[in-house]
């Protein structure tokens, strides 16, 4: 345990190291916040309570997700193009040799990773957001604490899946081709593009029970107070599950891939 | 004399050396077949996905900003298409600040090919090509059924925009590139004006506020992109009531954006200090 606390504190502080891509990024979102804040606020003109938001909730969703849009690595990266290359490499044949879990030690350092996106991406554009625009935002801090544990919930399910995708480079060895396909399922599904609750019948209830509805829409939802009581326990739950069933599925694949591991270059 | 025949020279030497580079990337990138059909289908899916998310809002609403659904598709096909072609062309430049850091680029100083062109082609992604060509899917079924009356001068008017668009991007991506000459790890400021910048062209300007439409006419002339050109055949006054001739100022823009550009990632590289590692 002690291991992995320590692997999470320096892949925090890995990030943290480069400042000036830090605010480069945090200018990047905040610009995109304008553009789709702008867009929103003429589509809930034309049709105020879209998808059971009013325009302020509506932008408060659009904030939100600029600033996990990192954290929850929504648009990929993070750690999987790492994973992939050590694959291709064969420098995995030493990471196995470790004292420690794969799956893991991956996690402990992509935690690490968005526990600093969260703070270093994410305070200023809803900052700004909040200044420019009226949003919603809780006064109650245990709202707040609700939002923290489900974006944590969020970051696992999207640690996991992502996990899976790297994995996918013992087969493949270049994983170009399906982390495209991963970060195009997660734009879309997670509801950075137009929040799930907009989505058109049947297609927008199968899109909310995806496991990429878990990463963005469920805690800018918690966030909102769209969800209280045991429906807060059930969204909560619902993150949970993905999250239980696609480490156990990492956990799987990777058992299997260790037992065909090949290195290459000897 | 000797000195333009020189110019030209060099000029046509730095596109072999581009066209060279290119061809050896895209071999290399057949090496793994799976992976580039999976990346250039997904290339497109993406773009694809970005224009369901438009006509998911439009199942709700009939208009947004005063334009339809094809009109949308105008604007959205024209920004896209520029956007993909100038990625395609120089995407990678981007790539300079990660060259910069890790001590690779004193590498193209010493090869015998402009700095520029190697930049440019540096791992050229022929998978580009799927932003592309959903994007003149788009642009295509916009002009099958937005209300125009086309005719061939509006025709050559469309694929001129489209050109000078690419320019536009392509000098924002330039620009970008020798800003990172200073600061290596910024890449990521220059999606606000390419991937950024192509979002809000999307969107008519009336959705945007005045201050903002005003910066992307003025101060990054991305409007010139779609936005002026596009106004213009629909036979709609621009927001900013500029004078009818500016509709036509496309490839000007294009071409002293471009020069800026050049002559800014000259500064950048005259200013360039080896990492020395």
């Amino acid at each position: 345990m002690r291991l992995y606390a320590a692997v999470a504190v320096s892949g925090f502080r890995r990030y943290a190291t480069y400042r000036v891509a830090t605010a480069a990024g945090v200018f990047t979102n905040t610009v995109f916040g304008f553009v789709i804040a702008y867009t929103f606020v003429a589509l809930w003109d034309e049709r105020p309570h879209l998808g059971g938001y009013d325009q302020s909730q509506a932008l408060t969703f659009v904030w939100v997700s600029q600033g996990l849009l990192a954290a929850a690595a929504l648009l990929g990266g993070g750690f999987q193009e790492e994973l992939q290359e050590r694959i291709r490499t064969g420098d995995i044949a030493v990471d196995l040799y470790r004292p420690a879990d794969l799956q893991l030690w991956w996690l402990a350092a992509d935690l690490g990773r968005a526990a600093f996106h969260l703070l270093g991406r994410g305070a200023v554009p809803v900052a700004v957001g909040a200044l420019a625009f009226e949003l919603s935002l809780p006064a109650d801090p245990l709202r707040w604490l609700a939002f923290l544990l489900s974006a944590l919930l969020g970051v696992v399910v999207g640690f996991a899946l992502r996990f899976l995708v790297a994995l996918c480079a013992f087969w493949l060895l270049d994983g170009q081709g399906v982390n495209m396909i991963s970060a195009l399922m997660c734009m879309f599904f997670s509801g950075m593009l137009l929040p799930l609750t907009v989505f058109p019948g049947l297609f927008g209830e199968i899109a909310r029970l995806l496991p990429w509805a878990a990463m963005l829409q469920v805690p800018v939802d918690v966030l909102l107070g769209t969800h209280s009581g045991t429906g807060l326990a059930r969204a909560l739950g619902f993150q949970v599950l993905w999250a239980a069933l696609l480490l156990g599925a990492g956990r799987a694949l990777q058992s299997l891939a260790t037992r065909k591991v090949v290195v290459q270059g000897g | 004399m000797a000195d333009a025949l020189a110019r030209a020279r060099s000029v046509s030497g730095g596109l072999r050396a581009y066209g060279l580079i290119v061809a050896m990337w895209v071999r290399s990138t057949m090496a793994y077949r799976a992976s580039f059909l999976m990346t250039t289908a997904g290339n497109f899916a993406a773009s694809v996905l970005d224009f369901v998310a438009i006509m998911i809002m439009f199942s709700h609403i009939d208009r947004l900003g005063g334009f339809t659904l094809p009109e949308i598709a105008l604007l959205y096909g024209a920004t896209s298409t520029s956007l993909g072609l100038a990625d395609l062309a120089l995407g990678n430049m981007d790539r300079v600040g990660r060259r910069v850091r890790d001590g690779t680029f004193d590498i193209l100083l010493v090869r015998p090919a402009p700095v520029v062109a190697q930049v440019a082609a540096d791992r050229f992604a022929l998978r580009r090509l799927g932003r592309v060509s959903q994007g003149l899917l788009v642009l295509g079924w916009g002009v099958a059924r937005a209300d125009v009356a086309w005719t061939p001068a509006k025709a050559l008017f469309t694929a001129v925009t489209v050109i000078a668009g690419a320019g536009i991007f392509a000098a924002v991506f330039i620009a970008g590139a020798a800003f990172q000459f200073w600061a290596a790890d910024a890449s990521e400021v220059q999606n606000s004006f390419t991937y950024g910048g192509s979002t809000m062209l999307q969107y008519p300007p009336a959705v945007f506020a005045r201050e903002l439409v005003r910066g992307a006419t003025f101060v990054v002339p991305l409007a010139f992109v779609n936005w002026i050109p596009v106004l213009r055949m629909l036979g709609r006054d621009d927001p900013l009531g500029l004078p009818g001739w500016v509709d036509f100022c496309g490839p000007g823009v294009a071409l002293a954006m471009l020069t800026a550009a050049g002559l800014l990632w000259r500064v950048g590289l005259r200013n360039y200090r080896s990492t020395g590692s």
